[in-house]
């Protein structure tokens, strides 16, 4: 570990430096245009297609896969899977710097960043769906700030603050499920109030329900595939109770994830079966929706049955990757490909580069930030002081 | 165990999943038949020409307002006597309320307006978080730029496409679209489009008598006119209606049927209430259980121990009787001193050996253990 610092330190030219400078510069380049300019100047968006990559992905990806937050807590405290224990903090850490950059993109998406606790502070729209997910995320990233803070009052040797907070634990980890239940779901009925607009294949009623199912294991998948990238990162980093706590995990979420995802198939094809929507299977949106749903969940899902049946890690974490791959589809799909699917072609959205580098921008700030959190503070170990009174 | 943890953790999620679609079925809205003095025009494809003047109409009386005139008196207004633009579909946008589009049919060119069709159960209200779109009794649906926080969920709501952006504006971007003139009708003045059609193709009145005039219509000429009068029902009827020579899909009208926006998400958000009841007590539940399960199994822990280090303790004892005895025959104290220490020692090791989990939640299952150990 120490050899490993002191090699960074000497050389900060290492290309993984170079790269990330440039997608801050160039992300900062970006920002100062669309605060200047308007929204207009760096994105594709208009009047039919009010909605681009900043949605699709910063928000509804985002949201997702931060899912990890609560399916990790509420395996550990509630349903006393205690091997879980050394992965909390990791899986609290990702959910609520995921949540706080959902927060920051809105930013650069909505037209007046200086309004957006107007939902919450000035005039409560009770009726909009987007209100409810906007009051759900604003919570939970409260919640998720307060769940992370004994990493912080441990770093900085609070620990007044740090006994204050620790009682609160269960009844957050309740609330947190609460709200990521409703907020989750919410994304998908966001939806709902466009059916004339929404390809047949990928609305529904349900889509509430589906996009709660999914992240369930979205949630689970990421932590497993967030582990793969922190083993490689942060390995020194890590105690040997999360090193040797870092399969179980894994098998037991795959496992989950497993069932999860079938249940989840079964309701996706109940929901083409009810609305009668089987016709358009052998459409080319047909076609999409198999890849999607067998290629991307299907797949995964027997992957991960095959792992846990035979232990076998590596498998699971193929699976993970896919499983994660498959979620991102699934919420472009619904926002990009099935939303106005009646359009011309020369009507459809695509985005403009400089809405990827926004994108590009946010994820780089977040992997550094978690980064940084990871060598300062305790969250892949425990902390010596603290070790028993998790 | 493992087992039994898993399914725990699987009824609570489906219980959860169940609940939504039915409560999204089962939703009933109160149904809602529009405020009875509403007006609205009712714009008739049979009469319409295709002039241009409604637009031309709109720019007179609203032009002030739109974002690339309003700051710039001088920009160039557009050119509606310009006819060639009817060749290519076009929409409204931040700077134009109001359109009027050609459509080839069987029956020749058919021309229809587009605007705000100032819905009964607007989605664009329905949908915005800050409410700042309003259905007025009076029949408009008027906008409040000032709470506009800019998400424009409204534009992917309408199911008519009718609210535009204005995507140029760094500082103060807005949503736009037709107002029905609604300062006007106020002041008792027709809609600006509306005084200028020069065909009578478009009526301003009371929506219900609106629908009366366009059934008359059609009744009296059931060779001009397609049966349907669009708006009357969709999505729960809107204050602006159409009369059509053909079918009005083919006016490329949207496919829409009578659910409100509303209702359409009513449902999901009745399921909120269901969420935020049930799953505490369900999680709470669930935590119980296994802090319970804990507890009793610390606590048998304990027992057993207990149990063992009474049983050394008997023997030790009786080991001590027997070696006192026998020290006593041999009168040797160093003896005695030596078996004492010998059963202190055996009730040490044992209660190590049975020692609890020092951390409460240093618990871990037979199934647990097996499961990290096999794959390490
Ligand atoms: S047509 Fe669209 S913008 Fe106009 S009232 Fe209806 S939903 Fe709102
Ligand atoms: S863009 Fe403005 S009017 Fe439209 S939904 Fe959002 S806040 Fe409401
Ligand atoms: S009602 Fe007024 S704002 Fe609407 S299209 Fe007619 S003139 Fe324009």
């Amino acid at each position: 570990m120490n050899t490993h610092d002191n090699g960074a330190k000497n050389t900060l030219l290492t290309p993984g430096n170079v790269i990330t400078a440039i997608i801050l510069l160039v992300g900062l380049f970006i920002t100062v245009l669309r605060f200047t300019k308007g929204i207009g100047s760096v994105t594709a968006l208009d009047d039919n297609n009010p909605w681009g990559i900043w949605i699709s992905f910063d928000l509804l990806c985002g949201v997702v896969l931060a899912a990890g937050g609560y399916t990790t807590t509420s395996a550990y405290y509630l349903f006393g899977l205690k091997h879980f224990r050394s992965a909390v903090r990791p899986a609290i850490t990702s959910a609520f710097l995921g949540y706080a950059f959902v927060v920051f993109a809105l930013h650069y998406d909505v037209g007046q960043p200086w309004r957006l606790v107007y939902p919450i502070f000035v005039s409560q729209g009770t009726t909009s769906i987007l209100f409810e997910v906007g009051l759900c995320v604003f919570l939970y990233v409260t919640v998720l700030a307060i769940e992370f803070s004994p990493a912080v009052w441990e770093w900085l040797g609070i620990k007044k603050l740090r006994s204050l907070v620790l009682p609160l634990t269960i009844p957050l980890t309740i609330l947190g499920v609460i709200l990521s239940t409703m907020h989750q779901s919410s994304l998908g009925a966001l939806y709902l109030i466009a059916p004339s607009k929404m390809h047949p294949l990928w609305y529904s009623s349900f889509i509430p329900v589906f996009f709660f199912i999914s992240s369930m294991f979205a949630g689970m998948s990421m932590v497993i595939f967030e582990g793969i990238l922190a083993h490689k990162g942060l390995h020194g980093k890590m105690d040997a109770l999360h090193l040797k706590q870092a399969d179980g995990v894994v098998l037991a979420f795959g496992k989950a994830s497993a069932f999860v995802m079938m249940g989840y198939l079964f309701i996706r094809f109940y929901g083409v079966a009810m609305d009668n929507n089987f016709k358009y299977l052998f459409t080319g949106y047909g076609l999409w929706f198999l890849v999607e749903t067998i290629g991307f969940v299907a797949l995964p899902a027997f992957l991960y049955a095959m792992g846990a049946r035979e232990r076998n890690v590596s498998l699971m974490k193929i699976a993970a990757v896919i499983t994660v791959l498959g979620v991102v589809l699934n919420r472009f799909n619904v926002s990009q490909v099935a939303f106005n699917y009646q359009l011309d072609a020369s009507e459809r959205y695509f985005p403009h580069w400089m809405e990827i580098g926004v994108s590009v921008f946010v994820v780089t700030l977040i992997i550094t930030a978690y980064r940084f959190i990871c060598t300062k503070m305790p969250v892949m170990y425990e902390h010596p002081e603290y070790k028993d009174a998790h | 165990m493992q087992r039994r943890k898993f399914l725990t953790l699987m009824s609570a999620a489906g219980l959860g999943a169940a609940l939504s679609p039915a409560s999204a079925n089962a939703a009933a809205t109160t149904s809602f038949n529009g405020h009875p003095e509403a007006v609205g025009v009712l714009h008739d494809s049979v009469r319409c020409i295709g002039c241009r003047k409604c637009e031309e109409g709109c720019f007179k009386v609203n032009g002030q307002d739109l974002p690339a005139f309003k700051n710039d008196p001088s920009a160039q207004r557009p050119d509606f006597a310009d006819l060639e633009v009817l060749n290519k579909k076009r929409r409204t946008n931040c700077n134009t309320y109001t359109v009027v589009n050609r459509y080839q049919t069987e029956k020749g060119p058919v021309y229809r307006k587009l605007q705000c069709n100032h819905c009964q159960e607007p989605a664009c209200a329905s949908a915005c978080f800050v409410k700042a779109f309003v259905k007025t009794p009076e029949g408009p649906v008027v906008y409040k730029p000032e709470l506009c926080v800019g998400c424009r969920y409204c534009m992917v709501a309408c199911p008519f496409y009718v609210p535009t952006y204005d995507y140029g504006s760094a500082w103060n971007p807005l949503v736009y679209k037709c107002t029905m003139c609604a300062p006007r009708i106020a002041k008792g003045q027709l809609p600006g489009c509306v005084e200028a059609c020069p065909k009578e193709a478009l009526v301003f009145g009371k929506r219900t008598d609106l629908i009366n005039i366009a059934r008359e219509r059609i009744q009296k000429n059931p060779e001009l006119y397609d049966a349907k009068v669009f708006g009357e029902s969709e999505m729960g009827g809107t204050n602006w209606l159409y009369l059509s020579p053909v079918q009005h899909t083919e006016l490329a009208q949207p496919e829409l049927g009578k659910t409100s926006a509303p209702e359409l998400t009513s449902g999901a958000l009745g399921a909120v209430a269901m969420v935020a009841g049930i799953w505490p007590v369900l999680l709470g539940g669930a935590y119980a259980i296994n802090k319970r399960r804990t507890k009793m199994a610390q606590e048998e822990a304990k027992e057993a121990v207990t149990t063992a280090v009474a049983t050394t303790r008997e023997e030790a004892e009786a080991k001590l009787q027997k070696a006192l005895a026998k020290a006593e025959k041999d009168k040797d104290a160093a003896v005695a001193r030596e078996v004492k220490k010998a059963r202190e020692e055996a009730i040490q090791e044992t209660e190590a050996k049975f020692a609890p989990p020092q951390a409460p939640d240093g618990e871990s299952t037979p199934e647990d253990a097996s499961g990290k150990e096999g794959d390490a």
